[in-house]
């Protein structure tokens, strides 16, 4: 019996065991309110995820900052400030100068139907409505990072 | 209602070995990649990370260990200031507990430091502990070397918060800091065997409280009493800090920096770093070995249900296992 490593098994990247899905919980601006972030970040840790939550009152900057450090394969930022659409927009930006556009950007809390167009364009990934079970937003972040693949 | 979504661009994997000199170079989006790969035990990854290995062993990696709630957070915040001078790169592993039902994890220390972190250009990784006992991720090890090798130095590791025996603190870092809260038990608490006793400096944290002082005293009481065992001829000092006000934090720094310099001039430093990389080669052969079985070999099973069913015993069953039979044990 050999207890090395499986010479065979290093060549490239072949099937893994699925590894645990990080998220960045965040909070953006001046928007105090993180009950729901709270609670959706225990949801994704029932979820099996492992989820680093930013704290209040952080800039687009220091949350991209954040998610390279983490290496995170999901940002998730609540808001419910009414300032979404200047906020992502600067968020998604910064991620793509930092050339971590392949970290994938959920947005949720209070966001009006009329604004969705306006953030899938700035480059948001999905859009959680507020009225979404735990269900649902588990299941997004499941496909999308499915649909993303390992990096 | 519907969740909105875009189409998703398939993203491009890049080879480990190709990180690797970014990672020398300090590039922070390589340094946090490999320490992912190495945590998700990618086998991809494992020339990449041995090659590593041999560019690091610079840095000084201190570690902090305490109660939950005791402080090490805040604790490690103030000390990102009061480290990053000159030329110094500072780096933090920061562990937090797995859920043993879904595997999750809440890692919430990255909350107290992100400012100071931010101001100070540190490099902070969240980690969670994935099933690993002792007060430690089994990559953390790992994550350190990759911190080392970049050119961090000190790397600081936060530990899950304690109970009383998880030491394992000790055979990861040079200098150890045993971080109590005031007001948590009498003196009979201080003389326990365990993490207490592993102390190369002790900080007892919020000493605007008025019990802390007599947690101070119960500590250097229970030094006063000396040891049998002492492993080194460094005396370990007893700290009074409070890191929101930043009072007592330099004497710590000070002390941490007297503390790696009694290791290079004693030449404690070359028994601990042996130390270390003996813990590392046997915790990998202990993994190694459990890998092996734990992927439901057939074997296992035959094993397991002899064992189950009483025909036969777990020592036996290990034995029969790992090929070897009483007679080459005598």
């Amino acid at each position: 019996m050999t207890l090395g490593r499986d010479e065979d098994k290093m060549a490239g990247p072949e099937p893994q065991p699925t590894p645990s899905i990080r998220v960045l919980v965040a909070k953006l601006g001046l928007d105090g309110h993180d009950r729901g972030a709270k609670v959706v970040a225990r949801i994704l840790r029932d979820a099996g995820m492992e989820v680093i939550y930013s704290g209040l009152y952080k800039t687009p900057a220091q949350v991209v900052d954040a998610a390279i450090q983490e290496d995170v394969d999901v940002i998730g930022v609540s808001l419910l400030s009414g300032s979404h659409v200047p906020l992502f927009g600067a968020l998604c930006k910064s991620l793509r100068d930092q050339q971590a556009d392949h970290v994938l950007v959920v947005a949720g809390g209070v966001i009006p139907e009329h604004d969705y167009d306006a953030l899938i364009e700035s480059g948001v990934d999905a859009i959680i409505p507020q009225e979404a079970g735990s269900e649902l937003i588990i299941t997004a972040i499941r496909d999308l990072v499915a649909a993303r693949g390992r990096i | 209602m519907f969740v909105r979504k875009k189409s998703i661009n398939p993203a491009s994997y890049r080879a480990s070995s190709d990180l690797v000199p970014l990672v020398l170079a300090g590039s922070r989006a390589a340094i946090a990649r490999m320490i992912s790969r190495a945590e998700g035990e990618y086998d991809e990854a494992a020339g990449a990370l041995a090659q590593l290995y041999r560019h690091a062993g610079r840095a000084h990696v201190v570690g902090i260990t305490g109660v939950p709630g005791g402080g090490k957070s805040t604790l490690i915040s103030a000390l990102i200031r009061a480290c990053s001078t000159g030329d110094n790169k500072v780096a933090i592993v920061a562990v937090d507990p797995s859920s043993p039902y879904s595997g999750g994890a809440i890692l919430g220390d990255r909350i107290r430091m992100s400012d100071s972190a931010e101001a100070s250009q540190a490099f902070v990784r969240s980690m969670a502990t994935r099933g690993h006992l002792g007060g430690l991720a089994r990559a953390t090890f790992q994550a350190v070397d990759i911190l080392d090798a970049a050119g961090y130095s000190p790397i600081f590791i936060e530990t899950v918060g304690v109970g009383q025996d998880e030491v394992e603190i000790m055979t990861a870092a040079h200098t150890v800091v045993v971080l109590s809260p005031p007001g948590l038990g009498d003196d009979i608490q201080a003389i326990k065997a365990g993490v207490m006793e592993i102390a190369d400096i002790h900080a007892v944290s919020k000493s605007d409280r008025p019990e802390a002082a007599a947690t101070a005293t119960a500590i250097r009481g229970m030094l006063a009493l000396g040891s049998e065992t002492q492993r080194s001829s460094w005396a370990p000092p007893v700290l009074t800090l409070s890191a929101p006000s930043g009072a007592g934090i330099d004497a710590l720094k000070q002390a941490i920096d007297s503390h790696l310099l009694h290791l290079m001039e004693s030449g404690e430093m070359v028994t601990r770093r042996r130390a270390i990389a003996r813990t590392r080669i046997l915790a990998t052969i202990n993994h190694l070995i459990r890998r092996r079985f734990d992927d439901g070999a057939e074997t296992m099973a035959t094993q397991l249900a002899a064992v189950t069913e009483r025909t036969s015993d777990p020592s036996t069953a290990a034995e029969w296992l790992l090929g070897l039979n009483r007679a080459d044990l005598a």
